[in-house]
């Protein structure tokens, strides 16, 4: 018996007859909670939300509250408010769902988040490969504006608010929340340091800004609407709320399943809800959270710790298809849930292959900002496509994880992290198979080849 | 190590490699470190630049006081607080100190950060040292030898890049030598006004560039080749013309206008190859423009008049130094002072000017008519000033200059034929207004110099002077700074200094003169009531500010 997905963010997009038309928005209870949004002061959103819970749904699962407030309270300068819509991450297709199906939900959840947070400014910096993403946002935002959403007062509240859509070049880069702020000031998208250039302090224009990811102001919308302790219902503590996660790969349904979140395991995700692995084949391995989270492989056994209510906690192991799909738990197995991004791979996958094309997609991907992803990213992507061409050599393998770890932790951006942890997983996982491809284990298998 | 520290609303207490120190507040990590003698490796970080933070080689730990429930730091038994290290290494040049702030510039775990920095940066770097300017004053081939590994592990093709590309009329790039640390284009974009440089491409295939359809053509286009970490930019003019570990280098001055840029002659045998920026906080910090910067091709131009000439019924003949001195000791006895004009030069150094004095006093007191040639420029933002004279305020000061007030009567007199005798020492009368016709007529025409030109060839007696690198002096620059100008290299023979041609001219003429270029400095010090009677060795390499008038 699959268990029932919890649709929130979800719910309507994909039901018959449903548009991105704001009529059918309203008709199915759209901008009710921008009504009562209105109606609350900015401290009392920004409560709702931290009572909520709710962690971002873009990668790093931070705080939604906690971040919004950082934004000095004594600043004198404009506050920005910007929606992550560069979704860029292998393996995730949440937002884009959202954005082309329902763009609404994502106007109005981010008034509100704009009214909780003082913003009079909202950008929506969207991908540069959603190009039809874009008209729809921008045709969602006039349609807004003409109900009086959106201009010179939010209904009627005396806010005023605008929301401009602003599209990126193609760069996976643009996703990192300082690189994206570059980016709309119209420079290269290199990542800024922090400190000092913390968005909620010096962000866009050296304005505090807050970014949030799109599935982020959506789940703002609902917990508007429900309250944040009902909000806080769903899920599990520290894990609140509901998660679209976008399952890819070998599985017989892939596609993207709204659950609460932590109430699914990954061996539920995989089996009652996509179907189990398809063509028969046997499951070997599942990126979790997008890829650059660290690849999970089937049959390893974890020990995680399991806090009791009653404040013990004890040890216990467990398989990759009993780890819950919250942030905390992925945490423990040594992965992340990241953006929710879950690649199943069977066992005819050739794990070299694999990391060969994440690597070329991060060498490609690298902004080339500071040395050590910059060099760090082409040499594993060149030392994997050697390999991949037959001329791997003896010590590749301990020489891409050395690689990986000389990136990880020196990085301006977590891009630094991004690429190395996908080298650094697969080659620990899957070390006989990069063995096999590399030095003497190779040789042996091409002089019993052509024998 | 619990010695107590002083503090003071300046300062900040932090933990540098174990010790507790007190430095000045709103510094960073680097340069705490540098003012406990502790080198923290960097390309990218310049402390008269924004920081960028993108070479990742100046990695330190970092830790913050532990602080209790009350929030007040937890204290150990040293009365110091206790320290939380951050897990992760953090960059020196980002890492402003804070009050408690404690940093390891050197641990095992940073050891293998920096090997690890610099196998990335030398992974796609071409490695040709044994071709490159740099060699020798690159900061990759330093940091390699202290920071890096013996043997690479990197085995793949090496990205390929532009190089031998001219971005600049004085500047040469090479794309696979650079490690992309932006120097140039945070110089170019905060200090020259020329936001000219950038990056295009992305990953390790970024490379630098100039704007669509603009040159690297400031004025200040070679200070990016200073700056320069390693061997991307290289100077058009001095690129491989002699390594750098041949060069002597002698602190000195730039005599190209009334800034004083200090700068540091490189030469090797008698020869100037470059002339590069010396970090002065009161004149230049550590930048120069680079028409500074190259005027010292005078001194090895071809048109430089090595030997001493007399001109004999308007044919030009080599004569003998004292044989020149005898005759217009001869000569200048029936000429009256009313007849005698005077034109120095701005560009003489003061000790120059201080027996021009003389000369002035001894041949008439003051009815001998002086000046100086003025030297009027635009100013430019940074350093360039609107006096291109270099000493304008010593010349003033010794009683020579009178701002070029006397010039016109000077250059008019000697028009219509008044003048019987003139004196113009480092200056063209040609380019004042004297006529050819007048220049050619004038009885007794005595000059010092040192490049051809039409007052050196009408000279009746012209004396071969040495270049501002061949001599020692002092100036004083529009700030009313004393500085020091040093012999870098050898006057040519042939010449001679130019305070000996004065000090023979003035003798000639009847005066005294010291004979040591010590006690001639001696002497103006003491009877030149604004030097207060300082010494030599005061002026020191950067100068002393004079309080004039």
């Amino acid at each position: 018996m699959p268990i029932a997905e919890k649709r929130l963010i979800l719910k309507n997009l994909d039901e018959p007859g449903y548009t991105a038309d704001i009529e059918c928005y309203i008709k199915h209870g759209g901008y009710e909670s921008l009504k009562k949004a209105v109606k609350i002061p900015s401290a009392g959103l920004i409560n709702e939300v931290k009572v909520s819970g709710l962690r971002g749904r873009g990668g790093a699962g931070f705080g939604c509250g906690v971040k919004w407030s950082f934004i000095p309270p004594a600043s004198n300068k404009p506050i920005l408010l910007i929606c992550n819509a560069d979704e860029s991450e292998p393996g995730t297709f949440k937002d884009r769902q959202i954005i082309y199906k329902d763009p609404h939900q994502l106007v109005e959840g981010m008034i509100i988040a704009c009214l909780a947070v003082k913003a009079h400014l909202g950008y929506i910096y969207i991908r540069g490969e959603f190009p039809g993403g874009a008209k729809i946002l921008e045709r969602a935002i006039a349609e807004a504006r003409q109900k009086g959403f959106l201009g010179k007062s939010v209904m009627g509240s005396g806010f005023g608010l605008e929301i401009f859509v602003h599209r990126g070049a193609g760069a996976y880069i643009c996703g990192e929340e300082t690189g994206l702020i570059e980016s709309i000031e119209g420079k290269r998208p290199n990542p800024r340091i922090k400190p000092p250039y913390f968005p909620a302090v010096l962000g866009l224009y050296h304005c505090p800004t807050i970014v949030n990811n799109v599935e982020t102001l959506c789940a703002v919308k609902h917990i508007i609407a429900m309250g944040g302790s009902e909000y806080a219902r769903l899920g599990r503590p520290n894990n609140t709320g509901t998660r679209v996660y976008c399952v890819s790969g070998d599985v017989v349904k892939p596609g993207y399943y709204e659950f609460e979140v932590g109430r699914i395991t990954l061996g539920e995700l995989i089996y009652d809800v996509c179907g189990g692995i398809r063509n028969g084949n046997r499951l070997k391995a599942v990126i979790p959270g997008g890829s650059s989270a660290k690849i999970l492989k089937a049959g390893e056994r974890y020990k995680i710790k399991e806090k009791m209510p009653t404040g013990s906690v004890f040890e216990r192991e467990i398989g990759l298809e009993d780890i819950v799909m919250d942030f905390d738990s992925l945490a423990a197995v040594g992965s992340m849930a990241g953006s929710a991004g879950v690649i199943v791979m069977d066992h005819t996958r050739d794990m070299v292959a694999a990391l060969a094309n994440l690597n070329a997609f991060y060498a490609h991907e690298s902004c080339g900002q500071c040395t050590p992803c910059r060099e760090g990213s082409l040499w594993m992507q060149k030392i994997t496509s050697r390999i991949m061409r037959g001329d791997g050599r003896e010590g590749d393998t301990d020489l891409l994880k050395s690689v990986a770890d000389n990136i990880a932790g020196r990085t301006i951006c977590a891009f630094g992290e991004a690429c190395s942890w996908p080298t650094q997983s697969f080659v620990t996982k899957f070390r006989e198979e990069f063995l096999a491809k590399t030095g003497a284990a190779k040789e042996k298998n091409s002089e019993e080849g052509s024998l | 190590m619990s010695t107590p520290v002083a503090k003071s609303r300046e300062s900040t207490i932090v933990q540098i490699d174990g010790t507790w120190v007190s430095v000045p507040s709103g510094i960073n990590a680097i340069e705490a470190a540098r003012m406990q003698g502790k080198e923290v490796p960097h390309f990218c970080y310049h402390p008269k630049l924004q920081v960028a933070g993108n070479c990742r080689m100046c990695l330190i730990e970092v830790g913050l006081p532990k602080s209790g429930t009350d929030k007040k730091p937890i204290l150990g038994a040293d009365g110091f607080p206790e320290i939380g290290w951050s897990p992760r290494p953090q960059i020196g040049c980002a890492t402003v100190v804070t009050e408690g702030m404690a940093f390891r510039t050197d641990s095992p775990a940073l050891r293998e950060a920096r090997k690890g920095v610099m196998e990335f940066l030398l992974a796609n770097h071409p490695l040709d040292c044994p071709i490159c300017d740099q060699a020798g004053e690159c900061r990759l081939q330093e940091h390699a030898s202290d920071h890096g590994q013996a043997s690479g592990r990197f085995a793949e093709d090496k990205v390929k890049k532009p190089k031998r590309v001219p971005i600049g009329p004085r500047v040469m790039l090479d794309n696979e030598r650079c490690v992309l640390c932006s120097r140039c284009i945070r110089f170019m974009r905060d200090v020259a006004n020329d936001d000219c440089l950038g990056f295009v491409s992305r990953g390790s295939h970024t490379c630098l560039t100039t704007h669509p359809a603009r040159q690297l053509e400031s004025n200040y286009s070679l200070n990016t080749v200073d700056i320069c970490p390693v061997g991307a930019l290289t100077s058009q003019d001095f690129r491989f013309k002699m390594r750098v570990w041949f060069l002597k280098e002698t602190p000195s001055i730039c005599v190209s206008c009334g800034t004083g840029c200090n700068t540091i002659i490189g030469s090797r045998e008698g020869k100037i190859y470059r002339q590069t920026p010396r970090n002065n906080e009161h004149v230049n910090q550590c930048w120069m423009c680079d028409d500074g910067r190259l005027n010292f091709k005078d001194l090895h131009s071809p048109d430089r008049v090595l030997t001493p000439t007399v001109r004999v019924r308007g044919e030009v003949f080599k004569t003998d130094w004292e044989d020149g001195f005898a005759q217009i000791a001869k000569l200048i006895k029936d000429i009256k002072p009313s007849e005698i004009a005077i034109v120095a030069s701005a560009r003489m150094t003061n000790e120059e000017l201080f027996i021009t004095k003389k000369i002035m006093g001894v041949l008439g007191r003051d009815t001998v008519t002086a000046d100086i040639v003025p030297r009027q420029q635009k100013a430019d933002h940074l350093l360039v000033c609107s006096d291109g004279n270099p000493n304008s305020r010593g010349a003033r000061l010794l009683g020579v200059s009178q701002n070029g007030v006397r010039l016109p009567t000077i250059t008019g007199g000697i028009n219509a034929g008044k003048y019987k005798a003139v004196f113009c020492f480092r200056e063209d009368l040609s380019a004042i207004g004297v006529t050819p016709e007048a220049l050619a007529s004038i009885p007794l025409l005595v000059v010092t110099g040192m490049i051809r030109t039409p007052t050196v060839e009408a000279a009746t007696f012209f004396f071969p002077g040495a270049g501002f690198a061949e001599k020692s002096g002092t100036m004083i620059n529009v700030r009313d700074r004393l500085q020091r100008l040093n012999s870098a290299i050898p006057i040519p023979s042939g010449a001679c200094d130019d305070w000996l041609i004065l000090a023979k001219i003035l003798k000639a003429v009847g005066g005294e003169c010291p004979e040591s270029f010590d006690a001639l400095f001696g002497q103006m010090v003491q009877s030149v009531q604004a030097f207060g009677g300082l010494s030599w060795a005061d002026i020191g390499s950067g100068g002393v500010p004079l309080h004039l008038e």
